[in-house]
């Protein structure tokens, strides 16, 4: 039978603070275990939460950056359930009213846009982490990251295909990106998704009863686990058998998921209000700044590239795929260089050696690939060991220039010296010389390569051209 | 800091003939910073008197859990310094005690359950830091119910604590340990805190001031939560001047504690004696009809009279919803304590069953093994009514009503300066008297559990005592930040029934 | 309201408690006795009332993003019943 599939996803994300939600400690990715820690975060009796004003920002922030309404009036509640990682048996989160409803994000998919709606947003604190694995004699736990703050994104039922999915988890991490309130790391576990799946019937209006898949942290892992669901629940459903109602893991390794261990009251957290916080009010004025103050979003970019900067629509989808490579951009033209240059820089070497690393991160400014591209420009160096000198760059972070010095790559434009060099290769190469003087232009290129690899490419090229020909007509 | 502790004692040692003329049983804060700042008796000398005191009756009354003498006489040591640099403030050197579910950083914190029996917070809580800031001296900590939950301190996992008056008969609770030690003169003042009474129903016990500050007052940073949203610490005292001495230092916003509020009162001794001349006093008919006994009725009624006497305009009035704040509170109070108590795990400190294969049953035996009676009674009771299904019967309905409890609260403090009543519907009772019916164990907090619900203060002073000679507690009760009230009309009152020592240990 | 022997057993779950046969069967005496006294407040009508959760009128209470310092680790792990490696320990956990 044919079903029509149903998702909706709920992401969680951690917000980029320095401090915890509730206390002071760092919020720092990394660390020895339980060294990011203080009696506040591991719940230590009559201890209490204070929150962090930042992050009430940063999750209107990217409430407002996804469309949603703010509210004037949010607090903060209790959800109570028993876990190691849970040192206060219950999180801090929010309930009745989140601090972000009814929003909405465009996604792209083959070729068109659609809307996703967002239900809301709401903000709470991350648990800590057990390590299981390595220990024969029990589960350990961690809270470094417990009382890190995090911000729930729950979307509407409306996405009909698992690359919808990821279309939107991936879009979700870029306006986040964007609005500078999360560097969505995902090898960091800094934005997980829980897969909510269903089937229905085509044509049916009743939802199918959903599974819930929880926590995948990749956008690879949100496709496969979401088609994997869909096998396994039509499977189900054309043997004639239903589907339950229950949490699976999504094992990445073998590409299966398990139904999870079925807690008797799973859902019965007895949410109530957290009477250690007061609630929060924001007022219309406070939402306007934070609404003023949000940065420039992708698509906004792509529009100022396109129209302002006059590169192609390819290059600008691809440079403000990631905000960093788009930051790198806009700082690489801002210090001077230009747009089109630029953008072949970041499209071809830059990118190549972001993904050779597997990393997002770009270790100089703008200001640097302007500073190299100046050298090219000027001459100092050829084209070649330009991008010998961006790899270099890129590895140890360095300036242009001091590669450039440290290494010996300037340009040979002694007159001198090059006549040398290039006496030498014409004697060496009777063939081509016979061949240049009988005619065959193409000839010269031969002997001009030659010149450039005795000069290990240092060689000013022009120059070498111009000795090469004046020599040459003296054979004549 | 040799140096100074040599030079303290040679001080001492000459002091030491005056030091006998002070009753140290009778003491108040007050004198006893006046003898200090005068030299009359040195710090150390003060705080050995109450550790001989200590030692020889509280086997008798049970109202400490631990002492840190060494702590202490160092403590004394620098405060003594302190004094004789012509520093220090009417803290300076005073010995106090302290309920041991306030957190002292590396002394144990019990809370008087087998949960945290071994406990040492490595932090101090802020009420605490304050009073150590201005020189107070740490004794010990005082015995209470499990986490505070009880009326009677018999729900302690140490001991019983008895009743300086009868020793037969309990302190009251769940502050007893904290009431008993300044009604036997073991401290001169102590720390208690209240969530449904537990500071002014021992303190009517014991005959002593008990004064229960507008909710975020003081700081609850490290008083382990109970209900957070009524938890109060507070100070107990044997006079209305030394309650609000105690309350100058532990009040004021703490950053650590977000309900925590500046209430803009600088000095709450300030004006304490200007009498109750024009004060418009309302007597709620609820609190002298029903199930009030005879002698407390009596005393009430007489107190009545002498503030009229004193110029004072008592007035009948109603509190039509005194009689719901019970449930409400029992619900409300329940459902935080489930919530707050979840975090007694097994896992991260105190307790854990030597009796477990898997995490539920470490969670299910360290629980059931580590939490009394009554605890487990309240944890069921509040996880009940936050279930899925009764929470809007039974939390939200509690929360409706106690609206309407503080808005009835605000309507008679518009006609009213303050409220008057009796602290408890009766005398001590009997140790193991009501140990078998919770319930009525619940009811002896009538009069004092809708103060909390509205987050008001209120003060429950000495106010004679019944025919069999037990104190009756007098209870005041004003609006949000009108402590400045409250202790005016309370000192007002006090020189009718001044602080008396018990009979029992008077020594 | 009087509740039943599965519902003490229910609300015992969700509490981790472990109670025996008795101790649920006097749970189911006290706790009724305690809740029909609590039904009185169904005879208020509190319709359109606002429930008060905190007593003062506040709000917007925050702290600045300023990174303190942790404590040591020690310390947090010094009434920890059980501990290896640095970490907490707990009963092994399968997923």
């Amino acid at each position: 039978m044919n079903y029509e599939v149903v998702i909706g996803l709920e992401i969680h994300v951690e917000l980029a603070t320095k401090s915890k939600i509730f206390c002071g400690c760092t919020t720092k990715f990394g660390g020895e275990i339980n060294t990011h820690c203080c009696p506040i975060c591991t719940s230590m009796p009559g201890t209490l939460p204070v929150m962090n004003e930042r992050v009430v920002e940063f999750a209107a922030k990217a409430g407002l950056a996804m469309n949603c309404e703010i509210a004037n009036f949010s607090k903060m509640d209790r959800k109570n359930y028993f876990y190691p990682d849970l040192p206060k048996a219950y999180q801090i989160s929010q309930f009745d009213l989140p601090i972000c409803k009814g929003g909405y994000v465009d996604i792209e998919i083959e070729g068109k846009t659609k809307r996703i709606g967002i239900t809301r947003i709401h903000m709470e604190e991350d648990a800590g982490k057990l390590l299981h694995d390595q220990w024969e004699k029990g589960s350990l736990v961690d809270y470094n990251r417990c009382g890190v703050p995090l911000i729930e994104i729950v979307s509407e039922p409306d996405m009909r295909s698992p690359e919808e999915a990821r279309a939107y988890a991936e879009k979700v991490r870029l306006i986040l990106q964007y609005t500078g309130v999360s560097d969505c790391k995902m090898q960091e576990g800094s934005l997980r998704a829980d897969v909510n799946l269903s089937l229905r019937p085509i044509g049916q209006k009743k939802f199918g009863t959903r599974t819930e898949m929880k926590n995948l942290n990749s956008f690879r892992a949100i496709l496969r686990a979401a088609e994997s669901e869909i096998q396994r629940q039509s499977r189900v459903l054309d043997e004639g058998g239903v589907i339950t109602q229950e949490t699976r893991r999504w094992d990445d390794d073998e590409g299966k998921s398990y139904a999870m261990r079925n807690k008797e009251e799973a859902h019965d957290y007895r949410y109530f209000p957290e009477p250690d916080l007061v609630p929060i009010e924001l007022t219309d004025e406070t939402i306007n700044k934070y609404r003023e103050s949000l940065p420039e979003l992708s698509h906004e970019r792509v529009k100022r590239y396109i129209h302002k900067l006059g590169i192609p629509e390819y290059d600008a989808s691809l440079i403000t795929a990631s905000v960093k490579t788009a930051d790198f951009f806009d700082d690489t033209v801002n210090s001077g260089a230009d747009p089109k240059t630029a953008s072949n820089w970041i499209m071809g070497n830059l990118m190549r050696l972001m993904k050779e690393v597997n990393t997002e991160d770009i270790p100089f400014g703008g200001e640097m690939l302007h500073e190299l591209i100046g050298l090219i420009e000027k001459g100092a160096i050829s084209n070649n060991i330009a991008k010998t000198v961006f790899a270099e760059m890129f590895r140890t972070g360095k300036t242009p220039l001091e590669i450039v010095k440290e290494k010996g790559l300037e340009v040979v434009s002694d007159a001198g010296e090059l006549g040398q060099i290039v006496d030498k290769i014409i004697s060496a190469n009777s063939k081509s010389v016979e061949d240049y003087l009988g005619g065959k232009q193409k000839a010269i290129g031969f002997l001009m390569g030659q010149v450039m690899k005795e000069t290990k490419g240092k060689a000013n090229p022009p120059m070498v051209n111009k000795l090469l020909r004046d020599k040459l007509e003296l054979l004549k | 800091m040799r140096r100074i502790k040599k030079r303290v004692l040679l001080e001492s040692q000459k002091l030491l003939s005056k030091v006998n003329f002070l009753n140290i049983g009778k003491l108040t804060i007050k004198e006893a910073a006046d003898a200090l700042q005068n030299k009359e008796i040195s710090v150390i000398e003060l705080t050995e008197k109450f550790f001989d005191r200590i030692d020889n009756i509280d086997d008798k009354i049970n109202a400490y859990v631990s002492i840190c003498r060494k702590q202490a006489l160092a403590d004394a040591a620098e405060a003594q310094a302190l004094i004789n640099e012509g520093g220090g403030g009417i803290m300076t050197g005073i010995p106090m005690a302290v309920k041991d579910n306030i957190c002292t950083e590396t002394i144990e914190t019990t809370c008087a359950s087998k949960m945290l029996g071994n406990f040492k917070p490595p932090y101090t809580a802020t009420a605490i830091e304050k009073l150590r800031n201005d020189g107070a001296v740490l004794l010990g900590k005082a015995n209470l119910d499990e986490f505070a939950m009880g009326s009677s301190t018999e729900n302690s996992y140490i001991k019983n604590t008895r009743n300086p008056w009868d020793v037969n008969r309990v302190p009251g609770g769940s502050s007893g340990g904290s009431a008993a030690a300044v009604a036997s003169g073991q401290a001169l003042f102590a720390l208690g805190s209240d969530t449904g009474g537990s500071i002014r129903q021992p303190a009517a016990f014991c005959g002593i001031v008990g004064l229960k500050p507008t909710y975020g007052t003081v700081s609850r940073y490290g008083l382990v939560a109970f209900a957070s949203s009524l938890d109060q610490i507070g100070p107990l005292t044997k006079t209305v001047e030394d309650s609000a001495i105690v309350l100058n230092s532990i009040s004021g916003k703490d950053p650590k504690d977000a309900t925590s509020i500046d209430s803009g009162i600088a000095d709450y001794t300030e004006g304490i004696k200007r009498g109750v001349k024009g004060m418009k006093i309302g007597i709620p008919r609820q609190y002298l009809s029903g199930e009030i006994a005879v002698g407390v009725r009596n005393k009430i009624e007489a107190a009545i009279d002498s503030y009229e006497k004193m110029g004072a305009v008592c007035e009948e009035t109603s509190l039509d919803l005194a009689d719901y704040a019970i449930a409400a509170y029992y619900i409300i109070s329940s459902a935080e304590a489930s919530s707050n108590l979840a975090r007694y795990d097994g896992v991260k400190y105190g307790f854990r069953s030597s009796n477990y294969k898997n995490l539920l049953d470490l969670y299910k035996n360290t629980r059931s093994e580590g939490f009394g009676a009554e605890v487990k009674r309240r944890i069921m009771l509040g996880t009940y009514v936050l279930s899925s299904g009764y929470y809007d019967a039974y939390y939200k309905k509690a929360l409706q009503i106690r609206t309407l409890i503080k808005n009835e609260f605000d309507g008679l403090f518009k006609k009213y300066n303050c409220i008057l009543g009796p602290t408890t519907p009766t005398t001590a009772y009997k140790i193991g008297e009501k140990t078998d019916n919770p319930l009525e164990m619940y009811l002896g907090d009538v009069f004092t559990v809708s103060v909390n619900i509205a987050g008001i203060p209120a003060i429950s002073i000495p106010c004679g005592n019944d025919e069999s000679g037990l104190p009756v507690g007098m209870q005041l009760i004003g609006s949000a930040f009108s402590e400045k009230t409250l202790f005016q009309a309370a000192y007002a009152y006090e020189r009718e029934h001044p602080f008396a020592i018990a009979p029992e240990v008077q020594a | 309201m009087k509740i039943s022997f599965e519902t003490v057993e229910y609300v015992a779950g969700l509490a981790r408690l472990n109670l025996s046969e008795k101790e649920k069967e006097m749970m189911v005496v006290s706790m009724s006795g305690i809740l029909e006294y609590m039904d009185k407040l169904n005879s208020l009508d509190t319709e359109g009332v606002k429930p008060l959760e905190h007593v003062e009128p506040m709000s917007n209470v925050f702290r600045k993003d300023v990174v303190a310092e942790s404590f040591d680790r020690d310390s947090i792990l010094a009434n920890a019943p059980d501990k290896e490696e640095g970490a907490f320990r707990v009963p092994k956990i399968v997923e």
